[in-house]
């Protein structure tokens, strides 16, 4: 019940800054979608940051550490650091320099500009829509099953399931529910002000709940959890070993009731965490001498009598915890043994999304100045570590015996760090870091809200009705309008449970980053011409296309393209090739047709020097 | 001008640097731990996010084009009509 009220309480604490942010609001399209260009580098940073870093972040980045170790964080977050800001810093400041000058509001409405073609508007446009669904799903649906968990044994009597780890949690439709209409009621009042202002306030909440965690989590779950079972000190080393067996084999026993469940319930998704909770399981049974002799050592250091008996009588620091819990790992956590140097290689281009993501484009057009963004493309890195960090290291921790074995880990990875934080801290933290969760589940789904009601409004309807039919009033309320629509179809979307919507994400962002050589010609490019842009985008959605069946739609979730050479075999991420095709076809067909006119190249060019 | 290119020039070179030193195959398989806890793949590639804020910051210091836009008015009109 504790986690409930704080959760409450944060929601009605965000809705309060919406609603606040909505007494500033001058009526005005511009001030709607744009906060009238009025972010400074604070605000600017910290929304977008919280933008980018999606509930994936803290949920996602445990629970691939758990599965793939270390390696996780070059893959993801250290690639990111160095794209994202070259991102801000190639694409998002001279976007904003053309948008302030131009007056756009969506990244379509710059593609029709530039490129004199109201096509490319109609092609983008559902291939935007269609790749930023998923992204939302993921976001509404991760809220509700984050909340359950949480909320589990607040309401025993009203919503009882057969799963202890989610018996009496509010049900993910309700939670799901609450979030998107808090999220709806902020954005819809306070547009493009309340949602920066709300994403610079979750970012502050969820960075710093995730590190709190972090050090609660080292404390419990390294030496200090040896100490609490040993209090009377009287654990001899072979009752450490049993301990040690007993626990993995609770272990294996919870992996294998998994699988049956898996099977009986027909979860491919399931069936393979299942398996690697198994596989991991076994692992700890091979080497619980070796786990026991590596905590001996570790408890034996604040043991003053040095004797075959544990009786600690000086608890060990923060440090110390961190080193056992890190020490009990496995190598193959430790390291990225499981990891092909080609696939983390490749890995580089998916973090390129991030130039072509709609929501993006929009808070780059909010900057007071070009100057804003220096702060932003500094410190986007230092924060992705200062997130990432934290959570990678708890995913590893998940995996080594100082895990209780009951209650059963969940087979499901993206559910690791909930259930550590429910199981490992006090009702207090576990609630407010259900408020972290949530608050970078949210920072994203708002600004994502916003920009489709804009993209609609814009892009569509206003486009195609004529803009000077409708006030600026009257064109606020039908974006307004349109963002509804959207939270609704989201809403009721996420009822028909797409479980498999989860291993979509990369997808969406593959589908993104192949659409990242169209804007750095549009912007760096001068020959660029329209048939060329056309065609680079049907190019990259044939090859999307293909390789997204290919990968039996995302089922495969290991789906690589592979490449013999020699003995070897290397692997790649589809995105390598599906860029490759999108920039060769734009380079080819644009030299081959007809130069863009020179006065359109003037008003996006300095003059050749 | 010349000077901001070849500042330019050695920003552009560190990002590349930044990109290729991200490529860490001599830590793939090694366990070790920095100060006792941290596993040296990650502290490397922690060490790298640093990096990566070094360079920008000198992106932003020495290689930040100079934008025209800062109170310019819009080109409402002739945007309106191309689009």
């Amino acid at each position: 019940m504790t986690q409930f009220v704080i959760i409450m309480i944060y929601l009605g604490l965000l809705l309060g800054l919406g609603l606040f942010a909505s007494t500033m609001f001058r009526g005005t399209k511009k001030d709607y979608m744009q906060a009238s260009h009025s972010i400074g580098p604070f605000l600017l940073l910290m929304s977008l940051f919280g933008t980018t870093m999606t509930a994936f972040a803290l949920v996602g980045s445990s629970g691939e550490a758990f599965k793939e170790g270390i390696g996780v964080y070059g893959m993801l977050a250290s690639s990111s650091g160095i794209v994202h800001s070259l991102c801000f810093f190639l694409i998002g400041v001279k976007l904003w320099s053309l948008g302030r000058k131009y007056g756009y509001t969506t990244q379509i409405q710059f593609f029709r500009d530039r490129l004199q073609s109201d096509r490319i508007g109609l092609l983008l446009f559902p291939i935007l829509v269609g790749l930023i669904i998923p992204y939302l799903l993921i976001g509404v649906l991760a809220s509700g099953s984050t909340i359950q968990q949480m909320t589990s044994g607040a309401f025993p009597g009203m919503f009882p399931t057969d799963s202890p780890a989610t018996h009496g949690g509010l049900p993910p439709w309700l939670g799901s529910l609450i979030i998107c209409l808090v999220v709806l009621i902020y954005v819809f009042f306070g547009g493009m002000r309340g949602t920066a202002w709300a994403n610079a306030f979750q970012t502050i909440v969820f960075m710093v709940l995730g590190l709190v965690t972090f050090v609660v989590i080292a404390n419990k779950l390294g030496s200090g959890s040896a100490f609490d079972k040993n209090q009377d000190g009287t654990t001899s080393f072979e009752e450490l070993v049993a301990m040690e067996e007993t626990t993995a084999k609770a272990k294996l026993a919870g992996g294998e009731a998994a699988l049956k469940k898996a099977i009986r319930d027909g979860g491919e998704e399931d069936f393979e965490n299942a398996e690697e909770a198994i596989v991991q399981a076994k692992r700890l049974l091979e080497s619980t001498e070796e786990n026991a002799r590596k905590r001996w050592t570790l408890i034996s250091k604040f043991d003053k009598n040095q004797d075959d008996k544990i009786s600690p009588d000086e608890r060990p620091g923060f440090f110390e915890n961190l080193a056992s819990a890190t020490q009990a790992a496995g190598h193959d956590k430790l390291t990225r043994e499981h990891i092909s140097k080609t696939k983390f290689f490749t890995y580089l281009l998916i973090p390129l999304s991030v130039g072509m993501f709609p929501h993006i484009f929009q808070h780059w057009l909010t900057a007071k100045s070009a100057d804003s963004f220096k702060l932003p493309v500094v410190a986007h890195p230092i924060f992705i570590m200062i997130v990432w960090v934290p959570c990678v290291l708890i995913g590893v921790w998940a995996t080594t015996q100082l895990v209780p074995p009951v209650p059963p880990l969940p087979s499901n990875p993206n559910a690791i760090l909930p259930f550590l934080v429910k199981t490992q801290t006090s009702d207090l933290l576990a609630g407010f870091l259900t408020a972290g969760i949530l608050a970078a589940i949210m920072s994203s789904l708002d600004s994502q809200f916003l920009c489709m009601g804009a993209m609609f409004e814009n892009d569509i309807f206003t486009h195609y009705m004529g803009k000077d039919r409708f006030s600026e009033k009257q064109q606020v309320w039908i974006t307004r309008g349109f963002i509804v629509l959207i939270v609704a179809i989201t809403y009721l979307l996420s009822l028909s449970h797409p479980v498999s919507v989860f291993t979509l994400g990369v997808w969406c962002f593959s589908g993104f980053s192949s659409l990242f050589p169209l804007v750095v010609a549009a912007l760096y490019w001068r020959r660029l011409t329209k048939t060329g842009a056309i065609a680079s985008v049907i190019a990259a959605a044939g090859t999307w296309w293909y390789h997204f069946s290919a990968s039996n739609y995302a089922t495969n979730r290991g789906y690589m393209i592979e490449w013999a050479l020699g003995t070897e075999t290397y692997e790649f991420m589809p995105v390598t090739m599906i860029m490759l095709v999108a920039t060769v076809v734009m380079i080819v067909v644009s030299l081959v047709t007809e130069p863009p006119e020179q006065e359109v190249v003037d008003r996006f060019f300095s003059p050749k020097t | 001008m010349a000077g901001q290119r070849i500042a330019w020039l050695w920003v552009w070179g560190l990002v590349l640097l930044l990109i290729v030193l991200h490529q860490d195959n001599f830590f793939w398989h090694d366990d070790t731990l920095v100060l006792g806890f941290l596993p040296i793949g990650l502290f490397y590639h922690a060490c790298i996010s640093v990096a990566a804020a070094v360079t920008w910051f000198l992106g932003t210091k020495f290689a930040w084009p100079k934008y025209e836009t800062e109170n310019s008015a819009v080109d409402s009109k002739k945007a309106e009509d191309a689009r």
